[in-house]
């Protein structure tokens, strides 16, 4: 299989779903004369000429009300957002128009259109952007949610986010554009709510998405060398959430942590566990842990900045934790609630 | 071109039943058999009338809150309406969407937005979609005075404008956004010169005068489908309740009601036709009894309209398909 970057994958979804439809358009900031920002779109101008990639002036409420308008006329919007932080000037449109027409109008009016963006901590951005926001989408009923960790995940779910019939808000990291990984050359469409095991273990699951599912098997195999033999799931979506997936991992490991780069309260992550419990309650071996993001806005200080979204030695010692480890730390939250 | 006869006793009983059906609405909603909340429509009704009557089946409307008339005039089946106002299973969006929230794709009515300026944007996306295709539609999209002060009014007029998108902006304005009025709440009260910031024609009509509202109908709406660019244009008008069914109107006098009431929009047609002779007053009773006898059969329907089964409450949050 051909190797390509995170990057490569989403643009190759991009261009063979407008291949596959006439109908695909992409519009956003600089996703065509200057290639995107993040150069997702490099190229597609040339290939499918201006009518098809749509420069925007910088008003986000307004190409996202365009877009839920050509949606609803039946094209299939392809919007980007430069960074997932600017969405938030669109919101309205994303959670009362996009989100809930569909819905409103007895199901007369689907909404076919995908909401791309990096989404997740970039590099010393500070607060503005570089922040994690999927939890916000997870909340509102009629938008699916998802969030490819791989290259092969970018190019099969983006495939799929563009050809269902839903608003789909698809999160990229941006730390993971220059990610290398295998590809099917043929074409490749990963489902849409359907989780990926991507270790097996026997001691306990670790449950994940986007870049902290990376982390999550880095995490699994470091913790392999002192014997602990940990599950990693990457949900690849949290809405659909892939509850059965869960609850079969953790009927065989009976211990789950859950690790998420987004800041905890109100999160997609409590929500996970609070599923956990739900289906696998009387498996559990040890309370369910979550691992998520300090409940800060992004700081900008290099040291500062790194304590705020977990890392691989946070999620070994919650695996320790939960496998009742001797020793093991104090999540840090905890520890400044004794303090 | 000036109406024929036809034409215009068809708008004028459009008119007279929009009216009605309003009235009655409002009725039901002090007895409880509406709930939300109720924008009516009576003192508008030329606008929509005037304006809706000249588009063709395949034009598409997006609009904003105050939604009933304009549903009907675009050929929206008004026991439907009036059933989704009852939130019956028969209603326009099965009882989903309420006053709020009219939708009938196969008359190309995109909706009723609740959220004030949204319709400006969603219009502008279906000129983007018209134009993507190739096609010779047009989206009439409707908002209020209270819509210009957001920022979406001037974020989608730039975007209609910068890339020629075939929109007719018409902006319904009833002097109050809410109990605000104009001059305390928009620095540039004559609203069409904001339109003519983006570069977008724009004109002001007598929104209580139903030719007036035609003959700028027939004029702007053959301009955008010769050169596919938007126009904008302001109707002035009135609404003779308050914005919504729960408020009292302490913000206008009395005396400033009863003066827009002298020039009814329904009076001004009425005079007309008795002026030219084309019917009788005995022939106008005859229609306002046509008009109230249609709407208790529409009542009739919506009273005994089933309700939703419970099993919509998880119908249509996500549809099931894909391409």
């Amino acid at each position: 299989m051909p190797v390509i970057t995170y990057r490569e994958a989403l643009r190759r979804a991009l261009a063979e779903e407008m291949e596959h439809d006439p109908g695909v358009f992409i519009i956003g900031e600089e996703v065509a004369e200057y290639q995107g920002t993040f150069r997702v779109t490099e190229g597609l101008l040339k290939r499918f000429g201006p009518q098809r990639v749509v420069d925007t002036p910088i008003s986000e409420e307004g190409f996202t009300a365009l877009g839920v308008g050509a949606a609803m006329a039946g094209l299939r919007p392809v919007v980007e957002y430069m960074t997932i932080n600017f969405c938030l000037r669109a919101l309205d449109m994303i959670f009362n128009h996009a989100a809930k027409t569909y819905y409103m109008s007895n199901g007369q009016f689907p909404i076919p259109m995908v909401l791309r963006a990096p989404n997740g901590k970039g590099e010393r951005l500070s607060a503005q952007h570089s922040q994690s926001l999927e939890n916000l989408f997870a909340h509102m009923p009629g938008l699916k949610v998802v969030l490819p960790s791989t290259p092969a995940d970018a190019l099969g779910l983006l495939k799929s986010a563009i050809r269902d019939d839903n608003p789909v808000v698809f999160l990229e990291h941006a730390a993971l554009y220059n990610l290398k990984g295998e590809v099917p050359e043929e074409e490749h469409l990963v489902p849409l709510g359907s989780a990926a095991l991507r270790r097996r273990g026997k001691d306990c699951t670790l449950i994940s998405y986007s870049r902290m599912a990376q982390v999550c098997e880095h995490a699994a195999g470091a913790l392999a060398a002192e014997g602990v033999d940990a599950e990693v799931l990457d949900l690849r979506s949290l809405v659909p959430l892939d509850v059965e997936a869960i609850r079969d991992s953790v009927h065989r490991t009976h211990r789950a942590v859950v690790v998420s780069e987004a800041t905890r309260t109100g999160s997609a992550a409590a929500e996970i566990a609070t599923r956990v419990y739900e289906v696998a309650f009387d498996e559990l071996d040890a309370p369910v842990e979550i691992v998520a993001g300090a409940d800060v806005p992004m700081p900008y200080a290099r040291n500062v900045e790194r304590l705020a979204v977990p890392d691989e030695a946070a999620i070994e010692d919650a695996v320790r934790r939960a496998i009742w480890r001797e020793g093991a730390p104090l999540p840090r939250w905890l520890k400044e609630q004794h303090a | 071109m000036p109406m024929d006869k036809d034409e215009l006793l068809r708008l004028y009983r459009e008119m007279l039943l929009i009216r009605r059906f309003e009235d009655r609405a409002h009725f039901a909603y002090t007895q409880d058999k509406v709930g939300g909340y109720f924008h009516p429509y009576i003192g508008q009704e030329a606008v929509g009338c005037g304006f809706i009557s000249v588009l063709r089946k395949d034009d598409v409307i997006c609009d904003a809150y105050r939604d009933h008339g304009h549903f009907i005039s675009k050929g929206g089946d008004p026991r439907a309406a009036m059933a989704e106002l009852f939130g019956k299973a028969t209603g326009c969006a099965g009882g989903k969407g309420g006053s709020m929230h009219f939708y009938d794709r196969s008359i190309g009515f995109y909706g009723g937005t609740g959220i004030v300026g949204a319709s400006i944007g969603l219009g502008t996306g279906v000129g983007f979609a018209i134009k993507y295709r190739g096609g010779d539609q047009i989206c009439l999209t409707i908002f209020g005075d209270g819509a210009v002060n957001t920022g979406l009014f001037h974020e989608s007029l730039n975007l209609a404008s910068l890339w020629g998108l075939p929109v007719l902006f018409l902006c319904e304005n009833n002097l109050y956004a809410m109990g605000t009025s104009l001059e305390r709440s928009s620095a540039v009260t004559d609203l069409a010169s904001r339109s003519k910031s983006y570069g977008i024609e724009a004109e002001t009509v007598d929104g209580m005068d139903l030719f007036a509202c035609r003959e700028a109908a027939e004029r702007l709406l053959a301009t955008i489908r010769a050169d596919r660019k938007p126009r904008f244009v302001e109707a002035i008008t009135y609404r003779y309740r308050g914005h919504g069914a729960a408020d009292p109107g302490n913000y206008r006098t009395r005396e400033e009601v009863d003066e827009w009431r002298e020039r009814d929009p329904i009076g001004i047609v009425e005079k007309r036709l008795l002026d030219e002779k084309m019917i009788d007053e005995a022939q106008i009773q005859e229609m306002h009894a046509d008009a109230a006898k249609q709407v208790d059969e529409i009542l009739a329907y919506a009273e005994s309209s089933p309700m939703p089964p419970p099993e919509a409450l998880y119908e249509h949050v996500y549809a099931p398909g894909h391409a």
